[in-house]
């Protein structure tokens, strides 16, 4: 069997999965941007309650693995009565996961703003809300948006996990084709392919639009 | 089934888990010892004269980086046997992890080097030095004290990325839990005291690699105490 006749086989499922994986990638993404947002944020407050409770957050998903908090969201919930389908646990423990990471970038990036800055709107008797809001944050998205970068490429790879919870996702299509042909080398060959093209091409030139986006939004010219 | 916390089962499936744990903590430091050689080995390819040799190395470094070490470990463990090389799990495991993670220390290799200043090689040429002398008294010295906080989280790294290997059926401390579940129906303590035996490594691990981190920046006058 060629690798074309593979393909013309095979193709059609290994897109289908394709496209799950870019929902999962979608929504996760979507998850951990929030949560890291306001975990961020929740790291720097001076409440010592709502800092502790970050921290904790933080610790614990970035302590563990992601494998393990993935089957504890689909194996374990249902223990306490709460039931998630695949896709809902392996977007939930991605972005929750991710988030921890997320967050922290977040506070490098918050307290990378010069202090000037901070000063600056406190004098010209801004409340804080707005103080974050207009000064702050526009100000730290050239600053996260690089290292927010990587961890999204990771996140990418990362979704590959959820093929072990039974999301029928690329990486599943891939080991389902590779037990009915024992193909290995074209099935895994391909999907290590069509991730390569998705990172590659897709996500890292759109990451990189966002950060000459942002750049351009606070006067900065990035080249 | 009983539903809830069952402290007699915990304490009848800890002693397996516990020579699991060992078992992941082999795997994890044989895996970043091979992760540091080879990484020496992408950070000499990248210094090569030969400008295609070089944009070679660094298309199968960002391939490597940018595809799941999961489906790496499947690619490895289904694809070699075809060619009449038959590994073992264990082997097959840490020649991916190592190859994996092997990309990530070469960029810190990187890093570290670009971090000595320019002008330290100008010094050691205008003396006279052999550009092995200095890379030996001079330059790696300097370099090493960069490197120590990136190795030292990639080490954290692999360690959590060892439940993978589970799934190619290497038997460490995840694919022990899901043994157990499996067996006695019961999930919620095995994968449970996974997550806990991880954060009480893991976390003391980080902290560490974070208080290095610190005592890098002071002794290089970055901040002081």
């Amino acid at each position: 069997m060629t690798y074309f006749e593979f393909l013309n086989e095979h193709g059609i499922t290994l897109l289908l999965g394709t496209v799950t994986t870019v929902k999962v990638l979608i929504c996760s993404m979507i998850l951990y941007v929030v949560i890291s947002m306001i975990f961020g944020l929740m790291r720097l407050s001076k409440n010592p309650i709502i800092q502790s409770t970050a921290t904790v957050y933080i610790e614990f998903f970035r302590g563990t693995s992601l494998l393990v908090q993935l089957f504890w969201a689909y194996y374990v919930l249902p223990f306490f009565g709460i039931s998630l389908e695949a896709f809902t646990a392996g977007v939930v423990a991605l972005g929750l996961n991710f988030g921890a990471y997320g967050a922290e970038i977040v506070r490098a990036g918050i307290l990378a703003v010069p202090k000037g800055q901070w000063e600056a709107a406190h004098s010209l008797n801004f409340t804080p809300a707005k103080r974050i809001k207009r000064i702050i944050i526009p100000q730290i998205f050239p600053i996260i948006l690089p290292p927010a970068a990587n961890l999204t490429v990771e996140l990418l790879k990362a979704t590959a996990l959820v093929a072990l919870v039974t999301v029928v996702d690329l990486t599943f299509e891939a080991k389902q084709i590779n037990s009915i042909t024992w193909l290995s080398a074209q099935c895994f060959g391909t999907a290590l392919l069509i991730y390569y093209i998705m990172a590659r091409f897709a996500l890292v030139p759109f990451l990189r639009w966002l950060e000459v986006l942002a750049a351009r939004k606070i006067g900065k010219e990035k080249v | 089934m009983e539903m809830g916390w069952r402290w007699d089962f915990t304490y009848e499936i800890l002693p397996q888990m516990a020579i699991a744990t060992l078992n992941t903590i082999i795997a994890a430091g044989v895996g970043y010892m091979i992760a540091l050689i080879v990484g020496l080995f992408f950070l000499l390819a990248q210094r090569t004269p030969s400008k295609i040799f070089n944009w070679v190395n660094r298309e199968i470094v960002e391939f490597i980086r940018s595809t799941p070490l999961l489906i790496q470990l499947f690619f490895v463990y289904f694809v070699l046997p075809q060619f009449g090389i038959t590994l073992s799990a264990w082997v097959c495991g840490m020649i991916t992890i190592g190859l994996h993670f092997g990309t990530y220390m070469s960029e810190v290799y990187r890093g570290a080097l670009e971090g000595v200043s320019k002008t330290q090689w100008e010094a050691c040429r205008a003396l006279n030095f052999s550009t092995i002398y200095t890379y030996r008294r001079i330059v790696l010295p300097q370099a090493f004290p960069i490197a120590i906080p990136g190795m030292g989280n990639y080490l954290v790294g692999i360690f959590k990325d060892t439940p993978l290997l589970s799934t190619i059926g290497v038997a460490e401390l995840f694919h022990a839990a899901t043994a157990v579940g499996g067996y006695n129906y019961r999930y919620l303590e095995p994968y449970t005291l996974v997550g806990i035996i991880f954060l009480t490594l893991s976390i003391p691990a980080a902290m560490w690699v974070r208080k290095l981190e610190r005592d890098v920046n002071i002794s290089q006058g970055k901040i002081k105490k």
